[in-house]
């Protein structure tokens, strides 16, 4: 039973959208298959209950000295056929519950407020795509901007996307999580918003902004780690993106 | 921890067919009928009690770890049961050393072709010692695979592109921690210890039957503890201020010990860690070997995992003792290395 809710509960994550909220795109087909697996595994152990069973005597098999005398205590939960889950089995219910009836957001301003920004050192900085304005994502405008002081970003028009983080100064910053794998392993990248910021920013709102590199920059209260700034001409609130979080 | 030690038991479960006459008990369907019209009734009120940001947070952060973790999960659990009911046993006494001493070794360095993190092992190492594989050999190839693995080597390169010294170095201190400790194995463990990877028997039942019976035991077993790993992943992922690690970094000693212990809490999985490490990058290199080290091997995801797996007093000794080894050999390594 539980299975079969573990597997559905995947299945409709990963076929929806829903399983961009915590882990990265590259894991849906591996999430489908699992998914598969699961309600394979309950569909056949619900076959097999229902089939008329002959008695088996337990025996041993091929088990390494020292383990006999305790295999006879193996035969725990399910030893008999009926299906009897473990205590521990319906934990599994709790992801199935929050995944299912909370579906909880992207992480967002909270999380992001609470890490430090985790730009990472590059040396090689290909020349910025074609386009006026330029569209790039958070991380690679914070890597240029701070890395390579701003050379590849010259005077171009930088276009970008990402949601409202308010400081503890109370300053809004455009913020952007990070997955390499997980939201468990979520890092927050954040740009500092100078020149023409609107007023009364909500947090966690979603904006695009266009702008210009500038060489201010602010150090992050958490981890110390450098935020740059971008000097903003033009912004306005869009939804939230298909998928919140970048690579 | 104490959500951990109050579950890791399984209580003896009560005689299956026994008592009749006790009348009627309500069976896991009707429990779990009953709390699905529960939650289903009182869908808005609870939505609303989880709105708070802080308690978003660590619903995200929990259902991304089991999310995360159960393909992974899923492919171990039928890999050990493809080992457990289609390999025979002298598939592993003509691949492995028959002395215990060099079959350690060997298995530690067969972790290179498991492409899982750690959650798979756990299932596959269940499996190898029900097949008979000495145990010192199943441990160490338990704590090698998650870290040795091609893909995880990969992503570390990726994540320290300025240290790639990084990866030769992870790859040594796990290879040698994980040979030492089935030697440590060989030498002080006692079997009584370790409770046999319970399960019932499916022997006479067919080999399609006995496959997804072992398929569901797993899954069950190790999925339950896997979501209470998660839970305190999540709890250290949306309580424990960022600003704590700061402080530790600045201390050589202090920053290993943190990190170590950072693994553990964690329990990020062996794919992602390297990407989280290289973000650490107020600490040195050396602590962050050990956070790489430590953390695929000992956390608390896998320690309950491991506790329901192998049994409780294996995993109060086996945890302790490869966190002790693993920080000294990283260490060594990282003195060497770097």
């Amino acid at each position: 039973m539980v299975l079969l809710l573990v597997g559905g509960a995947i299945l409709r994550a990963s076929v929806t959208d829903l399983y961009l909220r915590y882990v990265k795109e590259g894991l849906r087909p591996f999430l489908i298959v699992a998914g598969l697996l699961l309600v394979a595994a309950a569909v056949t152990t619900l076959w097999y209950e229902l089939r008329p069973r002959k008695v088996v005597p337990a025996s041993g098999g091929a088990v390494p000295d020292g383990f006999v005398e305790a295999a006879e205590h193996a035969d725990e939960h399910d030893g008999h056929g009926h299906s009897h889950d473990p205590k521990v089995a319906w934990l599994l219910v709790l992801p199935v519950f929050a995944l299912l009836l909370v579906a909880p957001p992207a992480l967002g301003s909270y999380a992001a407020g609470r890490s430090g920004t985790a730009i990472q050192e590059v040396s090689e900085f290909p020349p910025l795509p074609a386009g006026d304005p330029v569209r790039i994502s958070v991380i690679d405008y914070a890597t240029r901007a701070v890395y390579d002081d701003g050379k590849s970003l010259g005077d171009r028009k930088i276009k970008l996307s990402g949601f409202v983080l308010i400081g503890e100064d109370g300053a809004p910053y455009l913020a952007r999580m990070v997955l390499s794998c997980c939201a468990a392993d979520a890092r927050p990248i954040k740009i500092g918003l100078a020149g023409a910021v609107p007023a009364g920013l909500a947090a966690d709102s979603w904006l695009e902004v266009t702008g210009t590199y500038t060489d201010r920059t602010v150090k992050d209260v958490v981890n110390d780690g450098v935020i740059p700034y971008l000097d903003v001409t033009e912004s306005h609130p869009i939804p939230a993106p298909h998928n919140q979080y970048e690579e | 921890m104490s959500t951990t030690d109050t579950s890791v038991e399984t209580p003896p479960p009560p005689p299956a067919d026994g008592a009749p006459s006790r009348g009627w008990r309500p069976g896991s369907v009707e429990v779990l009928a009953a709390v699905l019209v529960l939650v289903v009734l009182f869908q808005v009120p609870i939505s609303r009690a989880m709105s708070a940001p802080a308690l978003q947070t660590w619903m995200t952060v929990f259902i991304a770890v089991v999310t995360q973790a159960m393909p992974f999960l899923v492919f171990g659990v039928v890999l050990s049961a493809v080992i457990a009911v289609f390999v025979p046993p002298s598939f592993f006494a003509k691949v492995l050393p028959s002395k215990p001493v060099l079959a350690v070794p060997v298995a530690s360095a067969g972790g290179v072709v498991l492409p899982g993190c750690e959650c798979a092992s756990v299932p596959v190492a269940g499996a190898l010692i029900r097949r008979g594989v000495t145990p010192a050999a199943a441990l160490a190839f338990l704590l090698a695979a998650p870290a040795l693995n091609p893909i995880v080597l990969t992503a570390t390169a990726v994540a320290f592109p300025n240290n790639p010294e990084m990866v030769v170095a992870r790859f040594l201190a796990s290879l040698v921690v994980a040979t030492v400790m089935g030697w440590l194995w060989l030498r002080l463990g006692r079997t009584d210890w370790m409770r046999p990877p319970a399960r019932p028997s499916f022997e006479g039942e067919g080999r399609a039957a006995a496959f997804w019976g072992s398929v569901r035991h797993d899954t069950i077993h190790a999925g339950g503890y896997l979501v209470i790993g998660a839970m305190a992943a999540a709890t250290l992922k949306a309580v424990v201020p960022a600003g704590w690690l700061q402080a530790v970094a600045d201390n050589p000693v202090l920053s290993v010990i943190g990190l170590a212990l950072l693994a553990v809490l964690l329990s990020i999985c062996s794919e992602a860690d390297a990407f989280v490490a290289a973000s650490l990058s107020q600490f040195s290199l050396t602590s962050r070997l050990v956070f790489l080290v430590v953390g695929p091997m000992v956390d608390l995801k896998l320690f309950a995992m491991q506790a329901g797996t192998f049994g409780r007093s294996f995993a109060v000794r086996f945890a302790p003792a490869t966190f002790g080894v693993a920080i000294l050999v990283s260490v060594v390594v990282g003195v060497i290395l770097f």
